[in-house]
């Protein structure tokens, strides 16, 4: 009887929280909609596309920011997905146990290192680089924002990715040594195929991380609402969606046309974030039935 | 799974609402505490308003913390919010001391005369710019109008001003910060009310003062500016002429008390007639070498204290 009630409690609290976080989702949105949504009546949608921010002068041009993200956030995933998803298969599939007990404590440490240190670590190092390598203007760049935010991405990816690669049963690479499959094969056609599904969720949080994080970007990437057209952009300075919401809120006059930019630009950014969450989960959700097939 | 930016905004909502609200609750058990204290102090005990310019409230709050505590029965009240904020709220008898980064408009003056405010005028602190760069920059002198055409992002190489063949890289404050705007309104559009010339979209806004000079530090094609008490010595000033005619002028804290640096401006305090008793007292205190000291500190240019 007392048994079946506490079963009955926790029940229904893990169920109360899972319904919490629709819960709150659904509220930030609301509260960014709430805030923002005013934009869309003080700014007309051409005003909004062009192509200057400089709030001071009402110029909410929102598609430098917009780009300026993207392309920032591009550069992390290019720098930190291949990196991030071979060192995870590094240490889950190829290092002896003694490197491996060494290698996931110290990425896991990586991961809590502020992004404030990190910041400093990228203006006064890998931005002299930068100038003084590959002849940029100023070391303050797209490029300087997007290795930062690559190496930030890294313990994200690596710990969950090594983690569902350790989480496919010893029976599958068994069975694939064992049809001849060499170390490679067992490995590149077996065993993260079959992981494939928290190996793009540790992507996921990747870009994630990367997409929204603030602090190291305003130091590094310089803050420049330019549009980054060209090829050549990388080596110029960017402004990213974060860094003009961290710079401009803290001085914003409540209720202007200026703040409520600023909270559609919130809104941009969560549209953002849930698209590549949707998109994820819709591959692994098309993936999951094909492979489902083939291996059962 | 979800999602940094989110959770950003969901903070700013409602995590500091407790925050403000705890704040508040502190504020009212200290203001609570304080009460029989300012009714035995009498006059001198209630607070003297001081409200205004953001450019200077940095300094006003530096001034008054410091002044309370070497006088425990002084009390003074800092606001923000505007050099016009400040003068309405002088002009409606709101507000004892404004802070101000300008001169008092004929209108605002007219209008003071209409509540039956005299608004006097004190000069307590200089603000000047320094346009700093890299110290093996060969540039020595510029003109203003050099100085907008570098910073609107017309003049793009260092060698179209007698300098090496390197591009220009402009290095900005925020947008909001108060030297950002003077900047532009007195050295881009220079001076000019009605110009609508913004900074070259190229030019590197940075959110602090110190991001500024770092940069400036390592990078040769750099130019920037900043209060001229921000400047420390690694970092080279450009002497300034307002015009192609004009003496090049260093930016020192002797030629900004002059008059002879063009890129400075006076700071005002006004007060509803000449200030009598507490507010007098710390007007002078104010101008002493002690609290001028403190302007020192926080960038801005001391007055020559006779």
């Amino acid at each position: 009887m007392k048994n079946s009630f506490y079963e009955t409690l926790i029940e229904r609290l893990i169920r109360v929280t899972g319904v919490l976080v629709i819960l709150f989702l659904a509220l930030i949105f609301l509260f960014l909609l709430r805030e923002g949504g005013a934009t869309f009546f003080e700014a007309s949608l051409r005003d909004l596309l062009r192509t200057r921010w400089y709030p001071n002068e009402e110029q909410f041009g929102l598609l430098p920011l917009v780009l300026g993200s993207l392309m920032v956030t591009l550069g992390a995933a290019v720098v930190s997905l291949p990196l991030g998803l071979l060192t995870a298969v590094f240490i889950a599939e190829v290092a002896p146990r003694w490197v491996r007990e060494i290698l996931k404590p110290f990425i896991e440490v990586l991961a809590g290192i502020p992004s404030v240190v990190l910041g400093f670590l990228g203006m006064l190092v890998i931005s002299p680089l930068i100038r003084e390598h590959l002849g940029a203007p100023t070391g303050l760049t797209a490029l300087s924002g997007s290795v930062m935010l690559g190496y930030m991405a890294l313990p994200t990816i690596i710990s969950v990715a090594e983690d569902a690669l350790d989480a496919v049963p010893k029976s599958y690479r068994d069975a694939a040594l064992a049809l001849g499959a060499t170390r490679w094969q067992t490995i590149w056609r077996v065993t993260v195929p079959a992981a494939r599904s928290g190996i793009l969720t540790a992507m996921m949080l990747g870009i994630g991380r990367a997409i929204g994080e603030t602090m190291a970007v305003m130091m590094v990437t310089g803050n420049a609402a330019r549009m980054p057209l060209t090829l050549n952009s990388f080596l110029m300075p960017v402004r990213t969606m974060t860094a003009t919401i961290a710079a401009e809120m803290g001085e914003v006059a409540q209720g202007s046309t200026h703040y409520h930019v600023l909270f559609a630009i919130g809104l941009v950014l969560f549209l953002v974030t849930f698209l590549i969450n949707l998109i994820a989960a819709w591959t692994i959700f098309r993936q999951g039935k094909r492979y489902g097939r083939l291996l059962s | 799974m979800i999602d940094r930016p989110g959770r950003w905004c969901y903070n700013l909502n409602s995590m500091h609402k407790p925050i403000a609200v705890s704040i508040l609750f502190i504020l009212l058990i200290v203001l609570a505490a304080c009460r029989p204290a300012a009714g035995e102090a009498g006059e001198a005990g209630v607070a003297i308003q001081n409200v205004g310019s953001d450019t200077i409230v940095n300094l006003a709050l530096a001034w008054a913390e410091t002044y309370q505590t070497q006088n425990p029965d002084a009390r003074i009240a800092v606001t923000g919010g505007g050099s016009g904020t400040g003068i309405a709220g002088l002009i409606n008898g709101t507000v004892n001391i404004a802070n101000a980064s300008r001169q008092m408009k004929a209108e605002e003056m007219e209008a003071a005369e209409e509540n039956g405010i005299t608004p006097v005028e004190h000069v307590i602190a200089r603000d000047a710019i320094a346009v700093i760069v890299h110290p093996s920059n060969p540039v020595d002198n510029l003109t203003l109008p050099q100085l907008s055409d570098i910073f609107s992002g017309r003049i793009t190489n260092w060698s179209e001003i007698g300098g090496e063949d390197r591009p220009i890289v402009l290095l900005s404050r925020e947008s909001n910060s108060g030297t950002h705007v003077y900047f532009l309104e007195q050295v881009v559009r220079l001076g000019d009310k009605h110009a609508s010339i913004l900074f070259s979209p190229d030019t590197l806004l940075m959110p602090s003062s110190e991001g500024i000079s770092a940069e400036v530090r390592q990078n040769p094609n750099s130019i920037g500016y900043d209060g001229l008490g921000y400047v420390t010595p690694d970092q080279k000033t450009i002497a300034v002429a307002a015009d192609a005619g004009g003496p090049f002028v260093p930016p020192s804290i002797e030629t900004v008390n002059s008059g002879a640096y063009p890129i400075a401006r006076d700071l005002y305090m006004y007060t509803n007639g000449e200030p009598q008793g507490a507010i007098a007292e710390y007007l002078n205190w104010i101008r002493s070498t002690e609290g001028q000291k403190i302007v020192g500190e926080l960038g801005f240019v001391p007055l020559e204290v006779e």
